[in-house]
């Protein structure tokens, strides 16, 4: 299970490193299409950790048709980062493809073709960039060999442009479709003599191209989870266990039934405690010929729950609980120095409490899927998962299908942000369809999203930061406690894994002599995910809060405090220090080093364009934090003032990052703009709570989302340049931009953030 | 069950539903018009607007009785090829990252232009104020309303 989640992906040595190289075995399969096109497929290989390379299969498919497109697989999933856009434009760069002739389609979900689509983690440009780059040259490189044949030249005299191949020096010119013919026969290219384009050749990477489904997108003709209509198919609406591990005991589906559209009503047994990540929950669902009626369908159920052992659950009893834990001495996770010597010799303490809730993640599509079980034994599904293999896995599975007979096809996602990574629902479709023996779209409202989903855990976090007589930092403890993602497998898991409290927590990155990283037990009682930058949310809001208060302690401005602590440039390993190896998102520390100077330029760069010294007029306020998350750099500034009418306004927010190369740039603004967004209604408006075992809040009535007029009003988001490999910028604008806020609002009213959601 | 006569996007159509069916229903799973999108159905969030006689509407909480006889616009018969101002401008700003929310979003923004060509920041808060974007991309929806006002 654990190798599904991408950030406990350091416990799977064999899936670490992920050296993409083409492989010359396997390397092109010519075939005719159905296109009439020419079909380039390229294997990678992933080189495991003993250098034995695993064949991973995953392909990118280029094909190049006579009447001159291209054709494009994008074969990781479209949730609104543009990443179906971002990774086809890589290969059409290389290819030196006409931007306007490319045709995009999307990948079904299959590993052994296209390996891995767990679109998750940040990590799509990052795992794809050099491999992509690959596909595209090596189409370059064949369709400039043949060129070179026809025309009876030198391969290194052409080039290609706008989907053509040029002659150098002359006019000579032929389009890609006219050379189709002659690829048919072409020798392989050797892999070692492919050459990449310099950075400074390329015309699309290092710019803004607008997203390929823009135009579908604003017409209203692009096609999500539930916009999939098969012949005959049956809606279904599900009654699903109201606590987590609730089982049905008896029920009555008679008034149900009576409902005009209602066909049957099915019951979905659970997997009860621990639900795990991939199962349905119990549940009983009605089929009705149109959503309407399902849904009326389900009013009418009558149904018995036995409850379970959840049903007094309550998340404000525990939260307390969890608090309370942190004073006693917890598992060490991370040890430098002696913290308790630290503390005996400082002169001054600062000792906290950060409370954050749980939080739904609230997709504007709630889940739906449609599946078609067959009489053949096998199952077609269109899903909008993050996660397609998972999902055909997970439905093999509980269907007792071979992997074959599953086939999976990708919409497009109206939201992810983790949600869509768990085949829950996809199980529920395919479970149904057999059941009801037709194709069968399972909707979920919004009230079952925000009631069952797997929710980004509450959290209790301690730290206590200790001051010398010079006011130098001398020792940091923090103690962090939240109902770790593994329970959700494993009721047996207490503690956070490394995983988790590597993300922004035992990978606190500041110069500091005595460290203590402690974690507390906690038990799971819901389902736990993840959800865009996932623990990071809570442990940036505490450290870098806290942060804030070192940083007036020492009399230090912020900024300054921040520079101060990394101290010299240098590659930060945290060795020695930890239990465990250091995960780094599932890099080797080589090829993606924690780089403190890299880090201190964009909180440089980041006081430089919001004019970070000069925010001193009246009525506003500026906060400030920094916080590198899978891989990318990130310094954020937010700035605050209070309306006429004495409410909170956001006027401003500043982001610098260095995400590496940036390929996609309007795509990296836009990501950081939207987590600003994002980020507020996690520090402002949003959160779960359970009572008797059950989610209190319903729908966005109850929990909130901020709109527009409380939203940021100017993000600016400064991109470094750079040249270092690209790594993602999905997650990481939220995790800076909590702790940036409450420390804006802190010097705006003079009041200390401790608590998530916070009202001003 | 009964049958409701309804114009959408200019056609006379005829249904036979629970005349307390909702229109986003009607639509969508009677009418193959999927570009209005469910989000919540207690018209909180917006997904689902479309216009009735030149007004943004839930369509969620619009029963299908109290449909007919009205002018429906739904965001595929905004305009013919996509191209209405706020289409346009939407394209310009490249607004949508998921783009679930956005023919609702589009929805709201051409009816506001409509009775209000020359919005200022404060009005298009006001009317946007019931379209909810998970994916944050009100900065560029603003800034698109407000190149789309110059663009009618």
């Amino acid at each position: 299970m654990k190798n599904f989640i991408p950030f406990l992906k350091n416990k799977n040595p064999e899936d670490q490193s992920k050296i993409f190289v083409p492989s010359r075995r396997d390397f092109l399969k010519i075939s005719s299409l159905a296109t009439g096109g020419f079909l380039l497929g390229v294997n990678f290989q992933c080189a495991g950790p003993k250098g034995e390379p695993i064949t991973f299969a995953p392909n990118v498919y280029i094909s190049l048709s006579s009447d001159n497109e291209v054709i494009l697989v994008a074969h990781r999933s479209e949730m609104g980062t543009g990443i179906r856009t971002s990774l086809p434009m890589i290969m059409a760069d290389e290819l030196g493809a006409d931007w306007k002739k490319v045709k995009i389609i999307q990948a079904e979900g299959d590993e052994d073709k296209y390996g891995n689509q767990n679109t998750d983690g940040s990590f799509s440009v990052r795992m794809f960039y050099e491999p992509m780059r690959k596909a595209g040259a090596t189409a370059r490189q064949m369709l400039i060999n043949a060129a070179a044949n026809k025309w009876g030249v030198d391969p290194s005299e052409c080039t290609t442009e706008n989907s053509q191949v040029l002659l150098n020096g002359s006019s000579k010119k032929v389009d890609f479709g006219g050379l189709v013919e002659a690829l048919q026969t072409m020798e392989l290219p050797d892999p070692a003599t492919i050459k990449l384009k310099e950075l400074s050749e390329y015309k699309f990477i290092g710019t803004d191209v607008p997203i390929y489904d823009a135009k579908a997108i604003v017409s209203g003709q692009a096609t999500f989870g539930a916009d999939v209509d098969l012949p005959n198919m049956q809606i279904a609406v599900i009654a699903r266990s109201p606590v987590v591990g609730a089982k049905i005991l008896s029920y009555d589906d008679a008034a149900a039934l009576a409902i005009p559209g209602v066909s049957q009503v099915i019951k979905i047994e659970g997997a009860g405690i621990p639900p795990g990540l991939d199962k349905p929950l119990e549940g009983l669902a009605v089929l009705a010929s149109n959503t309407w009626a399902a849904k009326k369908g389900r009013e009418a159920l009558v149904i018995e729950w036995d409850l379970g052992p959840n049903q007094s659950y309550s998340s404000a009893a525990q939260l307390q609980e969890m608090a309370k834990s942190t004073l006693k001495n917890g598992k060490v996770s991370r040890e430098r120095g002696n913290f308790n010597s630290a503390k005996s010799s400082a002169t001054k303490v600062l000792d906290r409490t950060y409370l954050a809730p749980y939080y739904a993640h609230a997709t504007m599509e709630p889940p739906a899927v449609i599946a078609d079980y067959r009489g053949d034994g096998s199952v077609e599904i269109w899903a909008p998962t993050q996660h397609p293999q998972w999902a055909r896995g997970a439905v093999a599975g509980a269907l007792g299908l071979e992997l074959p007979k599953v086939k999976v096809n990708v919409t497009l996602l109206g939201g992810g942000f983790g949600r869509k990574s768990k085949p829950d629902f996809v199980v529920e479709a395919a479970l149904l369809s057999k059941a009801a023996k037709a194709p069968v779209r399972v909707q979920w409202t919004r009230e079952d999203d925000i009631h069952h989903d797997f929710y980004h855990s509450h959290s209790a976090q301690r730290i206590v930061a200790t001051l010398d007589s010079s006011k130098k930092l001398t020792g940091w403890n923090h103690h962090t406690v939240f109902p770790a993602i593994g329970a959700t497998g494993n009721a047996a898991e207490l503690h956070p894994s490394s995983g988790e409290l590597e993300l922004g927590c035992r990978d606190f990155p500041y110069d500091v002599p005595n460290i203590r990283i402690e974690t507390h037990e906690s038990a799971a009682h819901t389902r736990i995910g993840w959800l865009r930058s996932v623990s990071n949310i809570h442990h940036a809001f505490a450290i870098h809060t806290m942060m804030d208060e070192i940083a007036e302690a020492r009399g230090l401005d912020p900024v300054e405090n921040a520079l101060d602590l990394f101290g010299e440039d240098k590659n930060l390993t945290f060795e020695g220090e930890l239990e465990g190896d250091f995960g780094n998102y599932g890099e080797k520390l080589e090829d993606f080093p924690w780089n403190t100077g890299r880090m201190k330029k964009v909180i440089q760069d980041v006081a430089a364009k919001s004019n970070w010294k000069a925010h001193k007029d009246a009525g506003k306020a500026v906060g400030f934090a920094a916080h590198k998350s899978f891989l990318t750099y990130v310094a954020c500034v937010v700035i605050v003032e209070k309306d006429a009418n004495g409410q909170l306004s956001i006027p401003e927010v500043h982001y610098s990052v260095d995400c590496g190369v940036g390929v996609n740039t309007d795509r990296i603004k836009s990501q950081f703009e939207g987590g600003a967004q994002f980020a507020t209604s996690l520090a402002m408006t949003s959160a779960i709570t359970f009572e008797n075992g059950q989610v209190v809040q319903n729908n966005f009535d109850s929990y909130q989302i901020i709109r527009m007029p409380q939203s940021p009003k100017k993000i600016h988001v400064h991109i470094l340049p750079s040249t270092e490999k690209p790594t993602g910028v999905g997650e990481p604008p939220v995790p800076p931009y909590i702790p940036a806020l409450a420390n804006a609002v802190y010097k705006l009213t003079g009041k200390r953030i401790y608590e998530l959601p916070f009202k001003v | 069950m009964a049958l409701f006569n309804l114009t959408i996007n200019g056609k006379s159509q005829q249904v036979d539903v629970d005349p307390n069916t909702p229109m986003l229903w009607v639509l969508r799973d009677h009418l193959d018009l999927v570009g209005t999108k469910f989000g919540c159905g207690i018209a909180q969030c917006g997904a689902c607007t479309i216009h009735l006689d030149g007004n943004a509407v839930r369509s969620c909480q619009l029963p299908v009785s109290a449909a007919e006889g009205a002018k429906i616009t739904t965001i595929e018969g905004l305009s013919e090829e996509g191209d209405h101002p706020v289409q346009k401008a939407w394209l310009e700003h490249d607004v949508p990252q998921c783009g679930y929310c956005q023919a609702g979003q589009i929805m709201s923004a051409a009816a506001l232009l409509a009775q209000n060509p020359n919005p200022s920041d404060t009005d298009i808060d006001n009317a946007m104020n019931g379209n909810i974007c998970r994916c944050g991309t009100y900065t560029r929806i603003k800034a698109a309303i407000h190149t789309a006002s110059k663009n009618l």
